[in-house]
Formats: structure tokens, sequence, C-alpha cells
């Protein structure tokens, strides 16, 4: 069964789209701007009303509240918001999850201590963060730092599918690599679809299983 | 209602004298302000004179038909004027229903409160204490509600990415806006607030300033005034809170998506 499909979902600007993602699959979608990748990511994550079913595992999203299902299906926006002063103030009820600064566990009691041989290092340290990031200042952030913070703030969530909106879109070369790095291995230990809009066709060649192009509001494979 | 000296129109002419006064110093200074003013004074005349008859003949005869059409009419006129205010209306009535729901609750059911317990008349609806009671209640707790529900819808219309990122992290819609809410309801009650701080020191309110100038004892004035300024803050507290919930709500649908498309632009 598909981690996420979805039939005849439409959006302000295309549809119908119909397509699935595997458990483990990354599917890169890429298209003209205002084509309205945004507006399917939005709608995948039921920010906006649209016609026609998106399922999860084969559940279909209405059989639960919209929080709990955003909670699954984790949007990352282009432009990361932030509404504090402090970095740690957005982290809040997840004070848990910081502590031990892995990468969020992967099913109730496996966590990437018992399922990965690679040697432990923090999820936050990975992206370039030490551990003091939570005291910061958020005007103290660049806009790269704060698409990185935006981007593990999603991951404490343990989302099962990741939609993703230009993550690396924001930093330079060294920190796209271990951006893309982090994405990959949470979508192998979780088994996390993931939904990865990009411009940039290297990119897309680097982490994704497969392509899909906008083209006439409709979706195409790319080979 | 004994020893107040009666104004002849004599004497409103002299006053009027100072707006005119006024009216052509704005011309001199090219201010563009005369004709706004005059005509705003001419409606001052007009709109006063005429609630002074309808006053005299809802006092001439007590009947409870009236008098509640007369508090309809006012309480819709506040809803309206409520809703005027706003930069961003909701649409399709739902602002103007939600403003004269919310001043129903500042001003009419607190009114009601401070005349059947506090007050007493013979009967409870007697014009001369309900008009005006409702009357400044619904002018005063109108500030407020306004204010708080422009800040709102003006937040999240600016704020909207923050909501949406705090609806996509799994937050519900109360909580994605719990710090937008708290500030609009804060902004809708500190004026109210800084006035009771402020009153008798650097301001002495309208009411007390009438019933001395009518002959009544200052000491009973000020206990008027007292109740007023209580019945004005609590009233602008709960017609605030309801006003920023129901428009809150009223931007978000049951799959907790925020819906700035059900304001105006």
């Amino acid at each position: 069964m598909a981690r996420l499909s979805t039939e005849g979902l439409r959006t302000q600007v295309g549809g119908p789209f119909s397509f699935s993602v595997e458990r483990g699959e990354c599917l890169a979608l890429s298209g003209p701007s205002g084509c309205g990748k945004t507006l399917l990511l939005r709608a995948l994550a039921d920010l906006d009303p649209a016609e026609g079913t998106v399922l999860l595992d084969g559940e279909n999203r209405n059989a639960m509240t919209a929080p709990q299902w955003r909670m699954k299906v984790g949007w990352l926006p282009a432009e990361s918001a932030w509404w504090s002063e402090m970095v740690g103030d957005h982290f809040r009820g997840q004070r848990s999850d910081i502590r031990g600064q892995q990468l969020p566990s992967i099913g109730k009691d496996e966590t990437l201590a018992t399922r990965s041989a690679v040697p432990q290092r923090s999820c936050l340290e990975r992206l370039g963060f030490g551990e003091d990031v939570m005291s910061w200042r958020i005007e103290r952030l660049s806009t790269g730092e704060k698409q990185r913070l935006a981007l593990f703030r999603l991951l404490l969530n343990e989302p099962q599918v990741l939609l993703l909106d230009e993550p690396t879109a924001a930093l330079d070369v060294s920190n796209v690599w271990k951006t893309e790095e982090v994405i990959s291995e949470y979508r192998k230990l979780t088994g996390a679809a993931v939904l990865w809009v990009s411009h940039n066709p290297e990119q897309i060649a680097r982490v994704a299983d497969r392509h899909l192009m906008f083209k006439n509001g409709g979706l195409e494979a790319v080979e | 209602m004994n020893g107040i000296i009666q104004l002849s129109p004599l004497d409103l002419s002299f006053a009027a004298l100072l707006i005119l006064a006024l009216a052509g110093l704005s011309f001199r200074l090219r201010l563009g302000l005369e004709k706004r003013i005059l005509i705003s004074a001419a409606r001052t005349v007009i709109q006063l004179t005429l609630i002074g008859f309808v006053l005299k003949a809802l006092f001439a005869h007590v009947q409870f038909g009236w008098i509640s059409l007369m508090a309809l009419v006012m309480l819709l006129a506040a809803g309206y004027e409520v809703t005027s205010r706003q930069k961003h209306k909701l649409r399709g009535g739902w602002g103007f229903g939600i403003g004269t729901t919310s001043m129903f609750i500042s001003a009419f059911t607190v009114t009601v409160f401070a005349l059947a317990v506090i007050i007493g008349p013979e009967p409870w609806y007697a014009p001369r204490y309900a008009v005006p009671l409702l009357g400044m209640l619904l002018g005063n707790t109108m500030n407020g509600i306004s204010l708080s529900v422009n800040h709102l819808t003006q937040n999240m219309r600016s704020q909207r990415a923050i909501i949406e990122t705090r609806l996509a992290l799994g937050q519900t819609k109360s909580e994605a806006i719990a710090d937008i809410r708290r500030e609009s309801i804060r902004t809708g009650l500190i004026p109210i607030i800084n006035a009771m701080a402020a009153a008798g020191i650097v301001s002495l309110p309208g009411m007390m300033t009438g019933q001395i100038l009518a002959g009544n004892l200052p000491v009973d004035a000020v206990k008027y005034q007292i109740m007023i300024m209580f019945m004005v803050s609590a009233g602008t507290g709960f017609g605030t809170l309801a006003a920023i919930w129901m428009t809150s709500h009223r931007l978000f649908d049951d799959r907790d998506r925020l819906r700035l498309d059900r304001l105006n632009i």
C-alpha cells in the first residue's frame, strides 16, 4: 500500500492530480514558477480547501482531525516563519526530543540509536548547529539558518510524509549537502515518503527516485 | 431638575459662533476641513434635536414596545458603526452580525442588569434611566470592540505565514492564533482600563458633569459615575471577548484552515 496517495485532487490552478508515493520513496516535483507546485503541497497538507481524496497508508485524511493529519503529513514552506523571540520558544512541547537531539524516534520504541549503524551525531549538529542554538535570538539567524532550523522543527513531529518546498533554496553548497543527507537519512530510517519541489536538475538527480513535472495543469513523468 | 439655567436659542448661537470661527480659520489656513466642520455641526443640531423630541415622546408615554423599538434601533446603529470602522470586514453580513451580537452582549445585557438589579426604577424599563444608560454603554463599549476586531483581522492578514506554519506543525487554530488573539483583546481593553485609572484626575466624565450641572450633589453624581465606569469596563471586556472569539472562528473552517478569503480586501 502506498504511503501517500491522492485521487482527483484539484487546486486553484491545476489538477486533477492523481499519483502515489511509496514508503521511503522520494518524488521530485518541478515546473516553472506559478505553475501551482506550492498550491499542490498546501492542498496535500490540507491547508487549502481542495476537491479530491488524499490517503495516508490507505486512511482517508477526513477520518482524522486536520492537526493530526498535518502532524503526519508535514509541510515545509519555502520561507520559514517564526513568531517568538528565542529559537527555543518554537520548540516548546518538544523538549524531550531536543534534549536528546537525536533524529526523531522511528517507531514507538525504536530510535536512531537502535536502528542506525552510523556514528551518533545529533540531527542539529549535522545541520550545522551547536547545542546552544535554542537560546539564540531569532533576529540573529540568517535566512539559511532559519531554513535548516525549520526543517529540524518539522522533523521533530516525526511526519510520515514530508512535503518540502525548495528546502535548500537559501543554503550554500556545503549546507545543501548536509541538508540533503539529513533528509535522505530520515527517509530511510522512518520510511517516510518525500515530495521534494526543486528547480535544480542536479539536486533532483541526487535525491529523487522519481521525477514528475508540471505540464498544462497536470503532472508528467520525467525519465 | 431644579436650578439648571435654561439655554435659549440665542445662547446656542453664541456657541455656534465659535464653530463658525473655527471653520473660517480652517478656510484661511487651507486645512480643507471647513465643509466637514459645518456639515458635522449641522448634523449635531439636527440629530440631537430629533432625539430630544423622541425622548420627550418616550418619557410621556412609557410603553415597553416603543422603548424596545428605540433600543433595537440604537443597537443596530451601533452594530453598523462597529462594522464600518473595520479596515477589512468579514464578507456577507458576518461582520454586521458579529458586531451587533457583541454590542448586544457588551451594552444590552449589561444595561438590563444595571436596571433590574442595581438601579431598580419603576417600571424597570423606565426610559429616563434605560435610554441614557443604554446609549452610554453602546457609545463607550463600541470603541474597544471595533479596535480589537480591527487588530485581529489586520494581524491575521499580516501574519498569515506564521499562522499557517503553526498549523502545518500540527497546532490547532486556537493555538496558532493564541498570541494574536491575546494582543487583540488587550488592544480593546487597555483604553477603558486607562480611563478607569484616570477618572477624576485627568478627566471629569461627561455623565457626572451633566448631573452636577443639573443640580445634583457631586457625591451622588460620583456614585452614578462609578457604576457607569464599571458597567462600561465589564461590557467592553465581555463584548470584546465575544467579538474576538466569533471573528477568529469565522476566519477558519472546519478543517482548521486559515480562510482569509472570508475577509474583504
